[in-house]
């Protein structure tokens, strides 16, 4: 580890929470319909949205309302952007000539974009027309506002006097039209201006001066980039995705992508904190879970940092972990962008995981399988106040009263739905992975023996259950077995828990809001702030440890020991 | 309430409940056991029959045999929990069952009329019987005529008797219990077995007991927590053979139950029958475990002023002449009025006057008279043999008298019945043959102890409300002097009512005690209603909560006890998933000792051998369960503190506790096994 490459983290860290600060009241502003400064603009744009769906935005709706038009949006987008990656080769807009994609392929990439997951089992650019890469780009933008509106749905579960969840459609349009339209606008200008290519011409001729042919894909990348980022999205344009020169082509252009991968998950935290008019809470989630993400980045940089013992052993040099990484972006810009990506499930990647350390893959493995360390657009949010409804169920017991949240009672309907969601994660997780392992279809697909061959498993479950949609590569991702399996996990992965959430929503909103007194257990404290996330961590830890002691765990007491496969 | 109970007799009947519980439809109704049961089940038929389940290793039997051992034992140790948890309550039953002999009811018509006796199990409500000294009451019901001594120790424990009587707040009567003098004409409140006796009984009994709606959430948790252990497990074995390591089914039935929430889940019925049962000791009837948990939620305590906040009657504090008074003179006066005055504020006159040095001459009351004090006077008194009439009354009544008289009213008398009712007192004028001698001044005097009770509850969060019929500046004393957050002056019973429905507005629940007829709606209008049993049947069957000793100031203990239930619950459970950390580092490296030997470098208690380390977590997880069975009875003490201190300490002591425990405890076991030659089989 350098001392640069700290301060740089250090730095990127407090940027990022300045900035989520104010983000995260703006967006209060938005979804409660206070002034903000794009209500000129925009405000006319959906009125004229709403006029044309024939939508009234006023019209509040119950749970189950909220969850049927998030259920029947997502169907709608899902068909419209099936039958475009079905037919891309009759359709317009199809500069390669790029022929019909295989069904497989086609379901997980719609499962997987429809879930904000962008788990990519192709080679865009060899793949996909332009036409169907907007189609994923619409995607990229609906799924991540869809996310947010739901998280949003929830937290008004807990406002005292609330009578309704809001309006979905009126909650949805308003995450696009002024929170990701803008600042996908501003950040893909900022993105061209550093070098990032943005052209809907097909792909350019070179004539090398050895005299050969180089065939070079273009694409509208930067606006793609932008969203692909703050949208947590993660799919790219091109196969090797932000390690590509033409997505991400220098430090700088590294910097603000993690910082729009980590941007509104973060804010969406003090959101919250708006919500429940409670900004100390907010701070309180805020620091346990940026003090577990911290912890985890340096494991993650130091082990990269130290590099490999036996490597070391063998050249009689010491020095960082190189392989897997491009050199633009250093052993710290790798291992940060490799931990925001995972924290944040974005899914992006700009350094080969396969390639990282046992350790730096436990770290992406492992936040991917808690699946709380901020998370991605909305659905972070909500894993968070799962564990929290988890935590103050159990704990909020040793103090003598039925556990309350925020002053609403959390009783059976809500301990179950929480507990149910809280099923989903390691039941898909590890139910997929065993099921690969055990049939000759998965265990086809693994290309690496022993620990680090069980690793690419469950990476290759973790990341669609999390939405994360990064791969650690080495896994036969495209052959019809991981391709189905993993569209299926992404489905799960996402609606079953959401789902779940709003009903817990719905729940707590029929019931009064009992106000605190000295003898109610007060979650905006620190006390209260380590126990949520010792409860996260034993019961991620303790659901995940038998397979991580097995992968990277093992891997990595294995290369201590000096054994190699 | 019920003595004498054998407690051997309680712990052999559990001993034997514990074998007979074992029955898989018994076992079904709590989730984490079945799964134990089960996995007993496994084992024992590889005990059996090695191989079953696919190639069995050799010489595997002696330890499956183990794991087996253990297994059932740790399913014997939570039958025998719960038994145990409801032998208490059996025993209490059956001592009560023995009260309810069947006795005969003489039948009347409603004059009076004699209509024939009956077995007492055949009337019907609406009926009417005459009990006569010494015969047991047949019935619940209501005294219509008479008024009688009964001795209540059947169902209260309480061998004084207490008076019935028809009219007023005094007229129920309880079947089972016994007239001992005098007699008494009852109407029948109750069907046939539906008597107070019959549900108490039931109560104790735990018959109708259902799991309370907490209770119920914890254990849909501890079902989940089960069903993803029991996910971890199941998708363990083919992750395991891509690594070519070949995992025993004991074993991983050993690793399932050590990780499923085995300690509370053992333990969870027998804290909410034990939580029940503290409460019967405490000599009241909960009608549900969920009124009992409501008592630890209650935001709001209403309390009757008179009776719970201060003892039933005033006391004299100080005597106040008028001007022209000798200060002897007065109190000698109010001595001489008091003399003949049975009542605690009269006794409490002499009293005062005789500390003031004053005593009644021999003689001077020869041929006196008392004034005895009505409701219509509102004066009590003496007229002397010498024919001087004293005598004590409310101010306004002692003002009108001199009026009467015609006798100039001192001036200071209005400023110091002022200064007295501003205190919080009552002033009590004394005249003399027209002349106004001086005020009385008498004090409510607030139980004792009843400052730190209120401190107390304040510090549990409960806010205080003290209901009285005083006007409001006596009662703003009288709270202020108690510690009571607010009160309700110069309440109506309609004001109780209204208050209880403004509290819930604001989503508090609210907790109050009542024993009067008009008490009734309330008390079923609040969310914890305690009931004296000294009270109307309508105010117990209205309340959910019946004191047999008709003591209001217990709600503070049912709100304790409450609160200690969701503790020891909350605490177990922390402690059960704490104790998993220890066992995973004791358990992984074992199970892939020979597959991947580099886990060995995180069996950091370094234990013998890795089957030693298996039975060893294994035992720790059966032993914990008998070890907490004192803590799951009598509960986490409770002390009244804020929420975060108090959940700093629980989560320190069971929390952290649950996790470095079982690290000392299955290292202790470990060189136990090895020491007897058991670490190798």
């Amino acid at each position: 580890m350098t001392f640069q490459g700290l301060l740089g983290d250090a730095l990127f860290l407090l940027v990022l929470t300045f900035a989520a600060v104010p983000v995260g009241r703006y967006m209060y502003r938005v979804f409660e319909g206070q002034p903000t400064f794009l209500d000129r603009v925009m405000g006319k744009l959906e009125h004229g949205i709403f006029r044309l769906a024939g939508i009234d935005p006023e019209q509040g709706m119950d749970w189950r309302a909220y969850a049927m038009a998030f259920l029947l949006s997502n169907l709608v987008m899902a068909v419209l952007v099936y039958l475009i990656l079905m037919f891309q080769q009759d359709l317009p807009l199809n500069p390669a000539h790029l022929g019909p994609v295989a069904p497989t392929t086609v379901f997980n990439t719609v499962a997987s974009f429809i879930t904000n997951t962008n788990w990519q089992v192709y080679s865009p650019e060899q793949t996909l027309s332009n036409l169907s890469e907007f189609a994923l780009e619409f995607l990229q933008f609906t799924t991540p506002a869809a996310g947010i509106v739901v998280a949003i749905a929830f937290v008004r579960g807990f406002v005292a006097g609330r009578q309704d969840l809001g309006n979905y459609y009126r909650d949805l349009v308003r995450a696009m039209t002024r929170i990701l339209l803008p600042i996908t606008f501003v950040a893909a200008i900022a993105l061209i201006a550093l070098g990032v290519p943005d052209s809907l011409s097909g792909p350019a001729i070179a004539h090398t001066i050895t005299g050969a042919t180089q065939v070079i894909a273009r694409a509208p990348v930067a606006g793609f980039e932008a969203i692909k980022q703050l949208g947590t999205n993660g799919g790219g344009i091109f196969n090797v995705n932000s390690a590509h020169p033409f997505e991400n082509p220098g430090p700088l252009t590294n910097l603000i992508e993690e910082f729009l991968m980590a941007l509104l998950p973060m804010a969406l935290v003090f959101t919250f904190g708006h919500y429940i008019k409670n900004r100390r809470q907010a701070w309180i989630i805020y620091g346990v879970t940026m003090t577990l993400l911290v912890v985890l980045l340096l494991v993650a940089y130091s082990s990269e940092a130290a590099g490999n013992p036996l490597v070391h052993r063998l050249l009689g040099v010491a020095g960082p972990n190189w392989e897997g990484k491009e050199t633009r972006f250093g052993i710290s810009g790798s291992t940060l962008f490799a931990t925001v990506t995972t924290a944040f499930t974005t899914g992006a990647v700009n350094t080969m995981h396969d390639s990282l350390m046992p350790l730096g893959g436990f770290v992406t493995l492992f936040q991917m399988m808690l699946n709380t360390v901020f998370g991605g657009d909305g659905a972070g949010l909500l894993n968070i106040l799962m564990f929290v409804v988890i935590s103050v169920f159990v704990t909020g017991l040793m103090v003598g009263r039925t556990p309350e949240l925020f002053g609403k009672k959390i009783e059976v309907r809500e301990v179950t739905a929480a507990a149910a969601a809280m099923l989903v994660h390691p039941f898909i997780v590890l139910g997929a992975t065993a099921l690969a392992l055990a049939t000759a279809a998965g265990r086809a697909g693994v290309f690496n023996p022993a620990y680090h061959g069980l690793s690419e498993v469950v990476y290759a479950f973790a990341s669609p259950a999390a939405n994360n949609g990064s791969a650690f590569a080495g896994l036969g991702a495209a052959s019809p077995f991981y391709a189905i399996s993993t569209g299926i996990v992404v489905l799960l992965g996402r609606y079953v828990s959401m789902l779940l959430m709003l009903y817990i929503a719905g729940s707590l909103l029929s019931k009064k809001t009992v106000p605190a007194s000295t003898g109610t257990l007060r979650t905006d404290t620190w006390t209260f702030g380590w126990i949520y996330l010792g409860i996260v961590l034993i019961v991620g830890a303790l659901t995940f440890f038998p397979v991580l002691a097995l992968g990277p765990i093992a891997e990595q007491l294995a290369m201590l020991a000096g054994k190699v496969f | 309430m019920v003595r004498g109970i054998s407690y051997q007799g309680v712990f052999r009947r559990a001993l034997a409940d514990s074998f007979r519980k074992l029955d898989p439809r018994v076992q079904y109704r709590n989730p984490v056991m079945f799964v134990v049961e089960i996995g007993t089940l496994v084992t024992l038929i590889m005990s059996i029959a090695p191989g079953i389940f696919g190639h069995a290793a050799p010489g595997a039997r002696g330890y499956d045999v183990l794991v087996t051992v253990i297994l059932i034992v740790t399913l014997l140790f939570a039958n025998f929990a719960e038994a145990l948890a409801e032998g208490r309550g059996r025993a209490q039953a059956e001592s009560l069952r023995r009260t309810r002999t069947e006795t005969v009811a003489h039948r009347i018509d409603e004059r009076g009329q004699r209509l024939g006796d009956v077995p007492a199990s055949q009337l019907q409500k609406g009926d009417f019987a005459r009990v006569e000294a010494g015969e047991l009451i047949p019935a619940d019901g209501e005294i219509v005529r008479g008024v009688a001594s009964i001795d209540e120790s059947a169902i209260t424990g309480e061998s004084a008797p207490v008076i019935r009587e028809a009219g007023g707040d005094f007229s129920s009567v309880t079947g089972g219990t016994r007239v001992l003098s005098d007699w008494i004409e009852m109407r029948v409140e109750q069907e046939p077995g539906k008597s107070f006796l019959d549900r108490m009984i039931a109560l104790v009994e735990g018959a109708e007991r259902q799991k309370s709606p907490n209770e119920l959430a914890l254990t849909v948790l501890l079902a989940a927590l089960t069903l993803i252990f029991l996910i971890v497990i199941d998708t363990l074995p083919p992750m395991a053979g891509y690594l070519h390591a070949n995992l025993s089914v004991a074993t991983l039935i050993a690793l399932l139950v050590c990780l499923i929430p085995t300690t509370i889940g053992a333990l969870l019925s027998a804290i909410g029958i034990a939580g029940m049962d503290r409460v019967i000791r405490f000599n009241i009837i909960a009608k549900s475990g969920r009124a009992v948990e409501a008592a630890g939620d209650v935001d709001t305590l209403i309390l009757d002023k008179t009776g719970t906040i201060t003892l039933g009657n005033r006391m004299a504090d100080a005597f106040l002449a008028m001007p022209q008074v000798s200060y002897e003179d007065m109190v000698h006066a109010a001595l001489l009025a008091s003399e003949h005055d049975e009542t605690p504020e009269g006794k409490s006159i002499v009293v005062l006057a005789e500390r003031e040095g004053q005593k009644v001459a021999p003689g001077e009351l020869e041929g006196a008279n008392p004034i005895v004090f009505s409701a219509e006077t509102r004066r009590s008194g003496v007229v002397l043999g010498s024919g001087r009439e004293i005598s004590k009354g409310a101010v306004d009544v002692i003002r009108r008298m001199a009026e009467k008289a015609g006798t100039p009213i001192p001036p200071e008398l209005d400023a110091v019945t002022e200064r007295i009712a501003r205190s919080g007192g009552t002033p009590l004028g004394v005249i003399e043959d027209g002349k106004v001698l001086g005020v009385i001044h008498l004090k409510d005097i607030i139980k004792p102890g009843m400052q730190d009770r209120f401190a107390a509850l304040r510090r549990m969060g409960i806010h205080t409300i003290m209901v009285t019929g005083d006007n409001p500046l006596t009662a703003a004393t009288i709270a202020r002097e108690a510690g009571v957050d607010d009160f309700i002056a110069e309440a109506k019973p309609e004001d109780k009512m209204r208050r209880i429905r403004e509290e819930q507005a604001e989503g508090r629940l609210v907790a109050m005690t009542g024993d009067g007829t008009n008490d009734a709606p309330a008390l079923a209008q609040a969310d914890v209603g305690l009931a004296m049993n000294s009270g109307t049947s309508a105010a117990k069957e209205a309340g959910n909560m019946v004191d047999l000793d008709s003591d209001p100031t217990k709600l503070i203990e049912v709100v304790s006890i409450g609160k200690q239930l969701l503790i020891t619950r909350g605490a177990i459970t922390t402690f059960s998933i704490a104790n998993d950390v220890a066992k995973y580092f004791a358990i992984i490296p074992a199970m892939f000792v020979t597959a991947v030997p580099a886990l060995e470098a995180l069996n950091v208690m370094h234990l013998t051998s890795p089957q030693s380390a298996i039975l060893s977590a294994l035992i720790f997880n059966a032993l914990i369960i008998p070890a907490l069975i004192p803590l799951a009875l009598r509960g986490v003490r409770y002390r009244p503190m804020g929420a975060t201190r108090m959940l700093q300490r629980n989560i320190l002591v069971y929390g952290l506790g649950g996790v470095v425990l079982p690290f000392i405890g299955i290292k202790l076991i470990d060189l136990a096994l090895t020491a007897l030659g058991l670490a190798r089989i």
